[in-house]
């Protein structure tokens, strides 16, 4: 089961190392993370996206809030929660296959944002399906570089993650 | 500014060892003065901190320089993280332009000791060294305790500035629980209620909260027998009539039977370990659980409970006691008590054949009323030691559980010595382990801590032995510790006295001179080579199919 955590974290040298070590060392895998600021001077947000069954996602979470620099650990999951990953993609670009490759930037809501003369850099956006059927229609022109900014997740509505519980 | 702190925290001793990135720290020390232990060798230096720690409740203060000082220091850190046991290891690192650069004695022990301490702070100005100290302390001492680590670089050991002392502290992200919710406490004492084969696993958490005195009312209060781990030893007298000793791999018939028969297992500041339970879904499987702990994490780590208290286990315990009733347990205490009377631990020691072990354990016991501290290093004589060492109140048995770390013992046992001047500290070591750290003789002799040392000499790292004898055939792998020094001529050569004991006849007069002898002393109890630690269960099978648990 995939769950997205957000974890909120002082902006201090070597929190990351705590948080990634943590999950390294008590055999946990980390499928995605970004690192990010917050309205709050000092403090960061990780999202931390892991594979694993419920008691290991409770266990992880506990373990994380023993970290001092730690202040708030929260399980978003995906149906109370909007999550979105950023990607560039530098694509071949032959002239004879430019409109069509340029319908599709426009069919998933992308954006060119550099061409030169046989290649040309898409940026989009989205959740995990709409990033990989992207990745499956830009196959066919020939992927030269995907980069990716890891995912980030917000909770719907009204409510905000410091306040939620876990 | 760092003696101004330690000052500050009421620290009335510290253990270290000298070097280049601390030397401003001792020129502090020389000019100031300070209760220092000198050691010889920084893992020495930080057991003894962490012995103190354990017999005395207060952090245990080591200073070690950097680099090879600091790594010295890891396997005592990973000790006391494992034990959870308060701890504030002070290093000096190299001069902050030089951090990152491979400059001499230059070691990332922030990095290297990131998985073993519960929080470590590498100082960056001299204007953080009192809050850094403040937030060590209160992190170290608080909630489940542990290791706290302070890297501080050499050139801001030497910035002098304005010193405020906090004397408050916030951490945002640690709030330890103390109190338990009253929801799941009045489920728990209704399952006491419903209970009628009720069994108290009790552990390491009930000594360090100070939670003894209320886990033996509660005992009473609803006639449940009592089992404590390892490093819960102490909680409960060990002539309590409903204690059943240590539980597990080498645990004793009744409790090991108990806690497979009961209906309801209360695991209070435990934390499931596998030396315990052995194969998990065999553990306790007819029974309701109730876990109390401090640590959220430990619950449901290795065994789900039905009915969760998170917070401190006194405050806990109060709570139940005030509303507790017992449930009908009558005849399943009957019951654990004839399996006590039945199969108690047991050894022969026919009076002209080569001396037991456990023979030494109760002379020791006899001749110091059950009055002493015992520490131990790991391995046979450990568990000897757990199974026949006489306690009557906690922080009296001092012994690296978690961890399992040989040569803990002795350094230990002169932090212990520190700690209480006034006690007789026994240290139980192993002929292996003991020469770990036998360095610390020089220690014992420079500050005339009269430790005594009974190494319980049977020429094998004993446990090793054991092991290769039930479960690889015989095959004895580089057990054999022949090639040791005479231990008598070691302890005489540190200025130390050092006594031998080859049977029974010779070994109560050994103890008897040991123990009205003012200074240290080495006794060299030449063992029994083949004696093994029973009872004793397979790892990873049920803890009811014991070798030899039958007793005689």
């Amino acid at each position: 089961m995939k769950s997205i955590l957000a974890i909120l974290v002082e902006d201090r040298p070597g929190v990351l190392t705590r948080v990634s070590g943590l999950f390294s060392r008590r055999g946990y895998n980390i499928q995605n993370i970004a690192v990010g600021r917050t309205t709050e001077a000092g403090i960061s947000r990780m999202t931390v996206t892991v594979e694993a069954d419920p008691l290991t996602v409770e266990q992880i979470v506990k373990q994380l809030n023993k970290l001092v620099n730690v202040i708030k650990v929260s399980d978003l999951t995906e149906e109370t929660s909007v999550e979105r990953e950023l990607m560039m993609v530098k694509v071949k670009a032959e002239p004879n296959k430019r409109s069509d490759l340029q319908q599709m930037v426009t069919t998933f809501r992308g954006k060119i944002i550099d061409v030169s003369p046989d290649s040309m850099i898409i940026e989009v956006t989205g959740d995990d399906d709409k990033l990989n059927a992207f990745l499956l229609m830009m196959q066919e022109f020939g992927i030269k570089e995907v980069v990716s900014t890891g995912k980030v997740s917000l909770l719907r509505g009204g409510k905000i993650t410091r306040d939620s519980k876990v | 500014m760092v003696l101004a702190c330690l000052e500050a925290e009421n620290v009335d001793v510290v253990f270290g060892f000298p070097g280049g990135a601390v030397l401003t720290l001792y020129d502090e020390i020389y000019k100031k003065g300070l209760n220092h232990i000198l050691t010889r060798h920084e893992q020495g230096a930080v057991h003894a901190a962490d012995g103190y720690a354990r017999v005395s409740g207060k952090p245990g203060v080591v200073i070690a320089t950097s680099g090879p000082g600091a790594t010295n220091l890891v396997t005592g850190i990973a000790t006391a993280y494992m034990d959870s046991v308060p701890l504030i290891a002070i290093t000096g690192q190299v001069a902050r332009p030089f951090i990152g650069t491979d400059a001499f004695q230059e070691a990332d022990i922030t990095g290297i000791t990131l998985p073993i301490t519960k929080h470590n702070f590498l100082v960056k100005s001299a204007e953080e060294i009192p809050w850094t100290f403040k937030k060590a302390f209160h992190v170290a001492n608080t909630g489940r305790k542990g290791p706290v680590l302070i890297d501080l670089p050499k050139d801001i050991q030497m910035e002098e500035g304005p010193f405020n002392y906090p004397n408050k502290v916030d951490i945002a992200g640690y709030k330890p629980t103390y109190e338990g919710h009253m929801g799941q406490i009045s489920k728990a004492v209704s399952a006491v209620k419903k209970a009628s084969r009720p069994v108290i696993y009790s552990g390491g958490g009930v000594i360090s909260s100070g939670a003894h005195q209320e886990l033996l009312e509660f005992s009473r209060k609803v006639c449940a027998p009592v089992t404590t781990t390892l490093t819960g030893l102490g909680a409960v007298p060990s002539d309590y009539e409903l204690f059943l000793g240590m539980p597990g791999m080498h645990g004793t018939y009744a409790a090991n039977h108990a806690l497979d028969e009961c209906d309801l297992l209360i695991a209070i500041g435990v934390r499931f370990d596998d030396r315990v339970t052995g194969k998990l879904d065999t553990f306790a499987s007819q029974a309701r659980v109730i876990h109390i702990d401090i640590d959220p994490a430990e619950i449901g780590k290795n065994v789900v409970p039905e009915i969760p208290i998170v917070g401190d286990v006194k405050l806990v315990l109060q709570e139940m006691i005030k509303r507790v009733k017992p449930g009908e347990t009558t005849a399943w205490c009957e019951k654990v008590q004839n399996w006590k009377a039945a199969h108690p631990l047991c050894y022969e020691q026919k009076a002209e054949c080569s001396l037991k072990p456990q023979f030494v354990l109760e002379e020791f016991n006899r001749l110091t009323g059950g009055e002493a501290i015992f520490t131990t290093d790991v391995g046979q004589h450990q568990m000897w030691a757990a199974h026949y060492c006489q306690l009557k109140t906690p922080r009296r048995f001092v012994s690296s559980g978690g961890l399992g770390t040989m040569g803990f013992g002795f350094p230990a046992a002169l932090g212990a010595q520190v700690a209480r001047p006034e006690e007789t500290v026994v240290c139980i070591a192993g002929d292996g382990s003991f020469q770990m750290n036998s360095q610390e003789l020089a220690t014992a002799v420079q500050y005339n801590l009269p430790v005594k040392i009974a190494i319980i000499n049977n020429q094998y790292l004993g446990m090793v032995r054991q092991w290769q004898k039930y479960f690889y055939g015989g095959r004895y792998s580089h057990s054999s510790m022949a090639g040791s020094p005479d231990f008598v001529k070691l302890a005489e050569a540190y200025g130390a006295k050092g006594l031998r004991a080859t049977s029974p006849g010779e070994a109560t007069p050994a103890i008897q001179e040991a123990l009205s002898t003012p200074g240290p002393v080495l006794l060299d109890f030449q063992v029994d080579p083949e004696e093994n630690v029973l009872p004793m269960v397979a790892p990873n099978t049920s803890i009811i199919e014991m070798i030899g648990g039958e007793g005689s």
